[in-house]
């Protein structure tokens, strides 16, 4: 069962020649052509995937390692759709930075995953190519938008995958999986070749089998780069190597504007997890914070003003169809943007909305004066039901609630499982100032290790 | 009755960068064979993401320290949101509440802004069919917005060749109006002289493309506004372009309402601060601009203001008078001039009938420019000009195309 091995102990086995990247790749591709008829967490299997492991480096950081990615990457010579009919069968002409990345670390792309259509939504039910399911129980939903690469980890169907976040589409479909999903902070994975959804928040990210695999992959695909002028210059630390470094004992605040707004039972065992982190040392307060639902209002009008914009160019006249393949969501959210950018109304909405969002992020500036980390677990309960989002225009906003006010600031975050209710996943969450990376992988691998 | 024009102008020039504004394809586009000059950013493919060429900030910073212009120490670029073929991405990156600079003063007369834009592709109609050549999209475009501070042809024309002539000064556009890196467009309209208000409406031209055109189609609107207003109506409120042939100036599109260009801040581009010290070196960096060159020839030279005129606008013989700063330079220099191109004395009929046999005659150029080799146009012009002398290029340009796209040369 090598398909279920983590990032770590897959690099470990390889290097050691305890199985060879074509075995691992042909494990992966086994349990894929077994459960993914069920799960659908894949668009397009990589064909070459084997033929690639074959010829892998193995002495290259992610040398021979199956790993799936988002649909709204581009990679050349796999279609990229970003899960929609729009672009159904587009073959990208270049490679998104993080992709060519991933390959040039020896990494073998085995397939695309589903995802939300344009990635709008949390439930990766409004996909032009149906729904993917929980692999924990297929009557529910995986979360969303990246709910492929979610499913693909949880089932085994790859080594660890790439997915990404506008406001909580890796964490949400991470908690609702069960696996680690990892927020790099805005600016600290460059989001050239990523079909873009709202520009201003976009963090592409790892979704893995255990926090050292997120460390080991954000390491790889982190850091500045020249095509993608928002990038920050900062040097990117060396994340893997600080998960050995002794943790101080730190300071964390917990907002309780964010625990009233979770399902009691969840919110018990994120309680317990607290109690946890509060028995490795840290110390642990409750504090105060805007409360989140105020950054749903503020990120539907920013996130749909930039996609009314970002989608334009899918106009079917340089390539894709022609705009009558858009589905209702996206024409939703392009006609809710329209108008909110429109003169008369620009005021009102965009301009308010961006003021309040200064505040937030005031609000967390002042917060992490006095706290290294805030405790954010990344939806209020478990998965829902199949079925649950459509015909509710703003499902995504109302899960993500949790998330938001952190993706609008451009902080880091994970979401990581803390128990189970109903055999379904329940997230534990961190974040952490922008830039923070090191200390919230830090903190998480400790909690991590502890239970 | 007695009327006052009020005239202003949006001139439009493309920078001679080395590379686009967000990407690093060459920005020298005239002539080349159509999309080769591409990539996924300025095809707007999915993905794809801008990033600023600092050079072409700094030129349209100094073009504005040149024009008299404050300096934004904090700006940004914009969206500008419409659909056109030749817009890939669906939207313009341009400037819209924080250019580069603002409050300027050339000739007495007042620069509103100065900002920073993308070119867009070219769109080549064709007999039956629309093509999209790329190679201009993303091309630097400075956009110098003026104040409606002009009341004649004449002044307008001053300015727009001092414009023109600092454009060069700074080296950073060819400002060539003929092949597009210059682009004039004119706001005019009239109103009475007691009148202290602007008028209520405006009329835009567009697309004209030499000083000498522009200056008669000013003209040309004064009296046709005048004797709209004579008659006790107001003219429309819309964009004319200019017709070469006819001499006048000819209605394109009747302005209903004004576009909604939703501008919102472009979220792939962080805002750009600058410092005091920077602006002052770029601003120390300013070579001797034609106003001054033209008091050193009148003062230190003791050059007549003709000749300092001719001379200061001419980069290229201001150096060549520079070394040897004498009367008798000025004199050889000025005799030498190639002659100005002459007023059009060759009717559109002539050229016709000379163009069709030149078609006819070169059945190997014709194919080349319908499979896209527009530098092939150029052969073609020069043949007609060969036969009939000086022509209008533009107007010959169009009879061309005219006759090749009508497929049978010898029945037309």
């Amino acid at each position: 069962m090598l398909n279920k091995l983590t990032l770590t102990q897959a690099l470990t086995g390889l290097k050691k020649k305890e199985f060879s990247s074509p075995e691992l790749v042909q494990a992966c591709l086994n349990e894929i052509e077994k459960e993914d008829s069920k799960i659908h967490a894949f668009l397009h299997i990589n064909p070459n995937a084997l033929s690639q492991a074959q010829k892998a480096d193995i002495n290259l950081p992610l040398g021979g390692i199956p790993i799936a990615v988002k649909d709204n990457f581009l990679t050349m010579g796999l279609p990229t759709t970003a899960a929609s009919k729009v672009l159904q069968g587009y073959l990208p002409h270049y490679e998104s930075t993080v992709t060519r990345t991933l390959k040039s670390a020896g990494a073998i792309i085995i397939g695309k995953t589903n995802m939300d259509a344009w990635a709008h939504g949390s439930s990766t039910e409004t996909s032009d190519y149906g729904p993917t399911l929980n692999p924990h129980n297929t009557d529910y939903l995986p979360g969303g938008s990246s709910g492929g690469s979610a499913a693909a980890v949880a089932a085994h169907m790859c080594i660890a995958a790439i997915g990404s976040e506008t406001a909580g589409s890796i964490r949400l479909p991470a908690a609702w999986c069960g696996v680690v999903g990892f927020k790099p902070s805005y600016g600290r994975v460059s989001r050239y070749g990523v079909i873009a959804m709202a520009s201003s928040t976009d963090s592409p990210g790892p979704l893995t089998k255990s926090v050292a695999d997120s460390a080991l992959l954000t390491q790889i695909i982190a850091g500045h780069d020249p095509y993608d002028a928002t990038t920050s210059p900062l040097p990117t630390p060396d994340y893997h190597r600080h998960l050995q470094q002794p943790l101080k004992h730190l300071k964390i605040g917990l907002p309780k504007e964010y625990l009233e707004v979770m399902q009691p039972q969840s919110r018990d065992l994120v309680l317990q997890a607290v109690k946890k982190m509060a028995s490795l040392g840290h110390t642990i307060e409750e504090t105060s914070l805007i409360h989140p639902k105020y950054s749903i209002g503020v990120y539907t009008i920013i996130q749909r003003s930039e996609v009314s914009s970002n989608l334009a160019r899918y106009d079917g006249i340089r390539y894709g169809l022609d705009r009558s393949h858009f589905s209702d969501e996206a024409k939703r959210r392009i006609m809710l943007g329209t108008y909110a950018l429109s003169s008369g109304y620009y005021d009102q909405y965009y301009t308010r909305a961006q003021k309040v969002r200064t505040l937030i992020i005031q609000d967390f500036h002042s917060s992490f004066q006095k706290y290294d980390l805030l405790i954010d677990p990344a939806s209020p309960g478990p998965a829902l039901k199949l079925g649950a989002a459509a015909n509710d225009p703003m499902f995504g906003e109302m899960q993500d609630i949790l998330v938001e006010p952190s993706s609008i600031a451009g902080l880091t975050g994970i979401s990581l499982s803390c128990g189970q209710i109903n055999g379904l996943p329940v997230s534990f969450g961190l974040i952490g100032p922008q830039f923070s990376e090191s200390l919230v992988l830090q903190a998480a691998h400790a909690y991590e290790s502890a239970i | 009755m007695s009327y006052t024009p009020v005239i202003g102008f949006e001139v439009h020039i493309e920078l001679s960068t080395a590379s686009k504004m967000f990407c690093g394809c060459p920005a020298d586009h005239f002539g080349r064979s159509p999309n080769t000059q591409t990539c996924p950013v300025c095809l707007g493919l999915p993905g794809a993401l801008p990033v600023p060429n600092s050079k072409a900030i700094e030129w349209c910073v100094k073009l504005g320290l040149a024009l008299g212009c404050q300096i934004n120490l904090t700006s940004k670029f914009d969206r500008k949101n419409y659909f056109y073929p030749d817009l890939p991405k669906g939207f313009q990156i341009s400037q819209y509440d924080l250019p580069f600079c603002h409050n300027g003063n050339l000739l007495g007369r007042q620069i509103t802004r100065v900002h920073l834009e993308e070119d867009t592709g070219k769109l080549l109609h064709q007999k039956n069919q629309t093509l999209i050549d790329f190679n201009r999209s993303g091309v630097p475009l400075v956009e110098i917005v003026t104040a409606p501070d002009f009341t004649s042809s004449d002044e307008s024309s001053e300015f727009l060749k001092e414009v023109q002539a600092i454009v060069r000064a700074l080296n950073i556009s060819t400002a060539d109006m003929e092949k597009g890196s210059m682009r004039l467009e004119a706001n005019i309209s009239v109103k009475r002289v007691e009148d202290p208000n602007l008028p209520g409406y405006k009329v835009e031209i567009k697309n004209v493309n030499s000083f000498r055109f522009i200056k008669k189609a000013i003209d040309f609107e004064i009296t046709r506004q005048s004797k709209i207003l004579d008659s006790g109506l107001i003219p429309a409120q819309e964009t004319r372009g200019f017709s070469e042939s006819k001499g006048e100036t000819v209605s394109q599109r009747t302005k209903e309402e004004a576009n909604d260009y939703r501008y919102f801040p472009e979220p792939d581009i962080p805002p750009l601060q600058f410092t005091e010290d920077q602006i002052e070196t770029w601003r120390s960096d300013i070579p001797p601009l034609p106003s001054q060159i033209r008091r050193d020839l009148m003062t230190k030279f003791s050059l007549t203001e003709n000749y300092a005129r001719i001379i200061a606008a001419d980069a290229q013989m201001y150096r060549e008078f520079l070394k040897s700063p004498t009367k008798t330079t000025a004199d050889s220099l000025i005799n030498k001039r190639p002659p100005t191109s002459k007023p059009v004395l060759v009717s559109t009929e002539k050229i016709s009938s000379i163009a069709r046999a030149v078609v006819a005659a070169n059945p190997k150029a014709v194919s080349d420019l319908k499979a896209g080799k527009q530098q092939v146009m150029f052969f073609l012009i020069g043949q007609v000009k060969k036969e009939l002398g000086p022509v209008d290029i533009p107007l010959t340009g169009k009879v061309i195309s005219r006759i090749i796209d009508t497929d049978d040369p010898i029945r037309n």
